[in-house]
């Protein structure tokens, strides 16, 4: 694994990263999958909610709002952007 | 042509399905204009709307179905979707075409949701929706090339503006003529395998035999409801028939949780890449900049607070003068239907307070509905309810509510009727009940009354103006504080489906359409009359006979030398005499048999029967009172007969024999009684239209709960441990 992956959810924002492959256990992953958040995506994050929760991401020109818990299934790679 | 045109069907079936924020509800108005009906499928609260046009001499009958981002069918709204479109929904036909709304901003995830649906071997037409906003983002789609590739029409429209929706209508002609498919994707042969062996073992387990559609669904998808549908005996796990079918895919290298996704993109992305182009450099959206403020850490929540003031202003104090006048409209119907019915008192009675009255009592919510729902329509149509729910997402979340669940609660801080019908902009059915389970509990309007009564007659006169404000606010708290445990037990303990991940789109800010506003608005208010109105009529109409039943003429005749001997007026006379008639009806019995438990409140039986008599609407408590104390039922809270009458009431027996009736603890507890009990039959009817039946009595039950251990535990501590 390379040093760069983290969870979605643990993303600074502005950071963009790559999706990695999945884990299905979770109940958030097959919708984020179906709205295009697939491994290789490239995804930002766009801001963090004044009260720390939800986060809000954005990819494939859509921005979509997510708790943490569910943002936690996704890990991104944040080397590959430099 | 021709011939295939006079052998097709003359009426035809058309889904229309789209994700959510593609305009899909603005593309069905502009298909169907004022032919729409609005229903509920069977078993499930997720609406059904259907309309329809005449093209080319057939009918074309349009079913609105909910917005998805996919058929996994793991939420209601997928599972009705899917459902629908393989003929699996109780009195429901497969459609003969669907109508497939795209985001031209965004055409491969949403076309991701068209190709599941083309492999259900459905004839597709693409409506390629709010074209405009992605010609301004210099998107440049070649519509006749990306309809080549998908091997379906793809039409242009502008839903908000009208554009298109004739090209819309042909194509749909055409697809039904022509069953054109959209190109499938190319399933590796191990999906082709597996799926073979899931049939297999359906066959083998005899249940339900599934379509290849939905056995794709089953492989592709462990948490979709199609597998429960096909009838197991309850001994069966058809989880260990799922795990051979999906060791095959796993064997040839596919992971089964991500292949059809990774799958599907990848022939999309092949699908369109020559057929959309976009702008090379991307530009910084006004959406963004006016993001930069709106969901800004102090900004945001300011303006956020300061919009959500407004709405509750308006639905609180803006609505008053119009409920005004539908009042005074009620009282002139009835004066002037009195008169024609004066010999027949019992049918005089009720015409005026039982049917016009009951009329009256659900147009008078009409101001606030029609109110609440132009901001929320003009909050959903420019897209801020979802930088709302990303701002409150938090303080909800937490206890089974989510971001959404603010405006319906706030609400129904003015009347829970709009707030619980405001629950329908909560896609999660669980989030969504539980805030319907809980509006009533915000302390509403009607319940103002009841608190300035009491505290005029009894807090401000003991402890002063300070202590009667502090009261009423404490009041308006005292719902809030139950509702949060009450929201979080109810998600722990008796709400067991699963929770839906909140996944909520920030769709680009928009400009709202004052046409659009006003149907939505329209639409609502039309609903409310027809399916709970005649609920609520109906409960007012037995509530009327309850009280006005039985009615010997001996007991006026009676009242009535008592006090002419004593030289009483005609008027002090006839409110005697509805006093006594109230004394012995159905409903006072009932009151006096109930007392007993009311004891430990405090209550003695008048106030039990004005209790009980407030159930079908709360604010009825003021004129009960004021016709079983015998000051007339025009008696308002800020009455000083009542309040005076109120104070002057003392105990007839028992041990507490000449104390008063109402001392501090018992006006308190009647206070949190009202607080948290669910009086009003008008919300019971809108909760049983927006959940059930089941649920609407479960509330009933808990709040009635609540409300008496919270009466009891007021004036238990009141009187022993504060010895007020």
């Amino acid at each position: 694994m390379s040093p760069g992956i983290c969870p979605l959810a643990a993303m600074r924002v502005g950071e963009c990263g790559r999706v990695q492959p999945v884990q299905a256990d979770h109940p958030a992953v097959p919708r984020l999958l179906a709205m295009g958040l697939l491994p290789g995506t490239e995804v930002r994050m766009v801001q963090i909610a004044p009260l720390g929760d939800p986060v809000e991401i954005e990819f494939r020109g859509m921005r979509l709002s997510l708790r943490k818990a569910d943002a936690a299934a996704v890990m991104v790679d944040l080397a590959e952007n430099g | 042509m021709t011939t295939g045109l006079s052998s097709a069907p003359r009426t035809l079936r058309v889904a229309l399905m789209g994700n959510p924020n593609t305009g899909k509800t603005t593309l069905f108005n502009r298909l169907t204009g004022s032919r729409q009906k609005i229903g509920n499928y069977p078993g499930v609260t997720v609406e059904k709307k259907f309309g329809s046009w005449e093209y080319g001499g057939r009918t074309v009958v349009l079913v609105d179905l909910p917005g998805t981002y996919s058929l996994a069918a793991a939420s209601p709204d997928e599972r009705v979707a899917l459902d629908f479109l393989t003929g699996n929904l109780a009195g429901e036909q497969p459609p003969d075409a669907v109508i497939c709304v795209v985001d031209a901003s965004n055409i491969v995830r949403n076309l991701f949701l068209a190709s599941q649906v083309a492999d259900l071997g459905l004839p597709l037409v693409i409506a390629l929706n709010m074209a405009d906003a992605a010609d301004k983002a210099g998107i440049i789609i070649d519509t006749a090339l990306l309809s080549r590739r998908l091997g379906v029409p793809v039409v242009r429209t502008v839903a908000t503006k009208g554009d298109g929706i004739e090209a819309l209508e042909k194509a749909v002609n055409h697809v039904v003529d022509d069953r054109s498919l959209m190109a499938c994707v190319p399933w590796p042969e191990s999906v082709d395998r597996a799926m073979a062996r899931l049939a297999e073992g359906v066959d083998e387990a005899g249940v339900q035999r599934l379509s290849p559609g939905e056995l794709r669904r089953v492989l592709f998808d462990p948490r979709s409801a199609v597998l429960e549908r096909a009838g197991w005996p309850a001994d069966a796990d058809p989880a260990l028939l799922l795990a051979p079918a999906r060791g095959i895919l796993a064997a040839d290298g596919i992971q089964p949780a991500s292949a059809e996704a990774l799958l599907r993109y990848e022939h999309l992305g092949h699908l369109t890449a020559d057929a959309i182009r976009f702008p090379e450099k991307r530009r910084r959206t006004w959406t963004e900049r006016v993001d930069a403020v709106l969901t800004h850490r102090v900004w945001g929540m300011a303006v956020f607070i300061l919009m959500m003031f407004l709405v509750f202003q308006s639905i609180y104090s803006w609505a008053g003068p119009f409920m005004e006048a539908i009042e005074t409209g009620v009282a002139w119907v009835q004066e002037l239907v009195a008169p024609w019915l004066e010999p027949w008192p019992a049918l005089q009675s009720l015409a005026v307070d039982g049917v016009v009255g009951g009329v009256g009592g659900v147009v008078i919510f009409l101001p606030q509905i029609l109110i609440l729902f132009f901001f929320i329509a003009l909050l959903e149509d420019t897209g801020y309810m979802a930088r709302g729910a990303f701002l409150m997402d938090r303080i909800f979340g937490w206890c089974g509510l989510n971001g959404k669940s603010f405006v319906p609660m706030l609400s129904s801080y003015a009347c829970a009727i709009p707030g619980i019908l405001a629950t329908r902009t909560i896609e999660d059915p669980r989030a969504r009940l539980t805030t319907i389970l809980v509006a009533p509990l915000m302390s509403c309007s009607a319940r103002l009354p009841v608190y300035t009564l009491l505290i005029g007659a009894f807090i401000e006169p003991a402890y002063g103006a300070a202590a009667a404000g502090l009261t009423l606010f404490a009041m308006h708290f005292v719902g809030l504080a139950v509702a949060v445990p009450v929201a979080w037990g109810m998600n722990k303990f008796i709400l067991r489906t699963h929770p839906q991940p909140f996944l909520l789109e920030i769709p680009p800010y928009r400009r709202p359409r004052l046409r659009d506003i006003l149907w939505r608005m329209w639409e609502r208010a039309r609903e409310f009359l027809v399916r709970a109105g005649t609920v609520i009529v109906a409960i007012t109409v037995i509530i009327w006979a309850l009280v006005y039943f039985p009615r010997p003429d001996s007991v006026g005749a009676r009242v009535e030398s008592e006090l002419a001997a004593s030289g009483a007026g005609v008027e002090d006379i006839s409110r005697r005499i509805d006093a006594a008639y109230i004394e012995q009806s159905y409903l006072a019995r009932a009151g006096r048999a109930v007392q007993p438990l009311f004891e430990p409140a405090g209550f003695d039986w008048k106030i039990t029967v004005g209790v009980l008599a407030s159930f079908p609407a709360r604010e009825v408590i003021i004129a009960t009172l004021g016709t079983i104390y015998g000051v007339g039922t025009d008696a308002d809270e800020e009455s000083d007969d009542l309040r005076s009458a109120l104070a002057r009431d003392v105990w007839t027996g028992g041990r507490r024999a000449g104390e008063p009736v109402f001392t501090v603890p018992v006006a308190l507890a009647i206070m949190v009684f009202f607080a948290l009990c669910l009086q009003c039959g008008a919300t019971v009817a809108v909760m049983a239209k927006e959940s059930n039946w089941g649920w609407a009595v479960f509330a009933f039950c808990y709040m009635t709960f609540l409300a008496w251990a919270g009466a009891v535990l007021t004036y238990q501590l009141g009187t022993r441990w504060l010895a007020l």
